[in-house]
């Protein structure tokens, strides 16, 4: 129900609607509650409507977090090596 | 960056699972940590995805009530099966509604005995029925929480400035925040964190969840939907946990907010006030739903359509509302796969796809 799809503006008018496609469908879908969306953005998209515009910057903060949990387990795999 | 795949790296997930088990480890506790994901979305993938198994027994996960089609109360469904029955109404809802068993039949049923009822991927696609059909009452039963009702809102103020009269709502709508403090609240289960709602919290800001820290304690991870995002939101809860330290943690930053979307805010202002709303599995919960405001009265199918509410009695057996309170898992339940199956549904635990039940028998 709360399903949200990440989805990429190709299209604004003047109605603050935008084109996009979702599940190889296109889409026109709302605008009204992100009124800062441009063309090219990811939106979150909800029953027709925008509810947020995906930062960025914030998804690769996120990435970089992952990996780096990667790096600091592969030190722990390998002092716990050394020590046995 | 199209932020689907780069949050599934199976080799991450794998790495995450790990340290989660590692981590887990240092705590000493008779139980497993047990987290609730309040979310039926993070319900289905945490399932989808084997989760759950995963990372068993180190973690337990237990799904909450946020499934709005299952959290409905049945009394509030035979109302809007009333309302579609009634000459001259097109009753305009979102798919999942449509198998949901009242105390007598579905929407589906009402349909075969001819009433129209329309499956809407929008509330915007029924304002446009509306448009269409100036001769009949179009009635939007409408579910959902946070994520759902500013679209539901800018629906209504949108027939209001274009002068669209026959459009009206069934406001079944429900808060988040009041069912999770009333888990609590009941103590019925005992939860050391909670996975936050992602989409709800998009529209609310992760800040909406600081009671939990503060008033009871626990840790809460605002989590996105994504394999990555989810095993991120479990770590960071259980290193807490295990730190014994509590505070809202937002690993979902890329589509929330602290302060969450302030126009949808100010589109639920305008069109809703805060009510009391009925929730199945623990009866009407004080502050939980939304009331169309004064100002769209004429607007409100509650008023337009008077049909008493009447006790609905719950199906034999069906423990649907044990389930949404997190006291009990799917196959917990004397029904679940022996009765109750997505064919032949007992309860909306098992209909809608975010239910917690259908998710256990399509994945567990």
């Amino acid at each position: 129900m709360c399903l949200a799809i990440p989805t990429q503006i190709t299209e604004i008018d003047e109605q603050q609607m935008a084109t996009v496609t979702l599940g190889g469908v296109e889409r026109r879908i709302s605008l009204v509650m992100t009124p800062e969306a441009q063309v090219g953005d990811y939106v979150l998209v909800h029953t027709g409507y925008a509810i947020a515009v995906l930062d960025p910057a914030e998804a690769q903060a996120s990435l970089e977090t992952f990996a780096e949990l990667a790096v600091i387990q592969e030190e722990l795999d390998q002092r716990a090596d050394e020590i046995h | 960056m199209k932020y689907i795949d780069e949050f599934r790296d199976p080799a991450l997930a794998q790495q995450w699972i790990v340290q989660i088990h590692r981590d887990a480890a240092r705590r000493h506790g008779a139980r497993p940590i047990r987290l609730m994901e309040f979310c039926g979305g993070h319900t289905h993938a945490i399932s989808r995805f084997g989760l759950r198994e995963l990372l068993a027994p180190a973690v337990e996960l237990r799904s909450g009530p946020g499934c709005p089609v299952c959290v409905t109360a049945a009394a509030d469904l035979d109302r809007a099966i009333a309302m579609a029955d009634v000459p001259g109404v097109i009753l305009a809802t979102f798919g999942d509604m449509m198998r949901v068993p009242g105390s007598a039949g579905t929407l589906y049923d009402a349909r075969g005995r001819g009433a129209d009822v329309r499956i809407v991927y929008s509330p915007l696609d029924a304002l446009e029925i509306a448009r269409r059909h100036p001769q009949q009452s179009i009635v939007f039963l409408g579910v959902g929480f946070e994520t759902t009702a500013p679209g539901m809102a800018a629906a209504l103020l949108q027939a209001e400035a274009d002068g669209v009269p026959n459009f009206s709502l069934l406001s079944l709508h429900k808060l988040t925040p009041p069912a999770m403090r009333a888990i609590l609240e009941a103590g019925e289960v005992a939860l050391d964190g909670i996975i936050g709602p992602g989409h709800v919290s998009a529209i609310t800001g992760s800040a909406a969840w600081e009671f939990l820290p503060r008033e009871y304690g626990i840790p809460c991870a605002v989590a996105g939907f994504e394999p990555l995002d989810i095993l991120s939101a479990i770590g960071a809860l259980v290193r807490a946990v295990v730190a014994g330290e509590a505070a809202v943690i937002n690993t979902y930053a890329r589509g929330v907010r602290p302060q969450g979307n302030l126009v949808a805010q100010q589109l639920l202002a305008r069109a809703f006030a805060v009510a009391p709303a009925d929730w199945r599995g623990f009866g009407v919960i004080p502050d939980s739903g939304l009331a169309l405001r004064q100002t769209l009265a004429h607007r409100d199918a509650a008023r337009l359509f008077p049909i008493e509410a009447r006790p609905a009695p719950q199906p034999t057996g069906c423990r649907c509302g044990d389930v949404l309170r997190g006291v009990i898992t799917p196959t917990d339940c004397a029904l679940f796969r022996r009765v109750c199956s997505p064919r032949t549904p007992v309860g909306p635990c098992m209909v809608s796809t975010e239910g917690a039940c259908a998710a256990y028998f399509q994945y567990e």
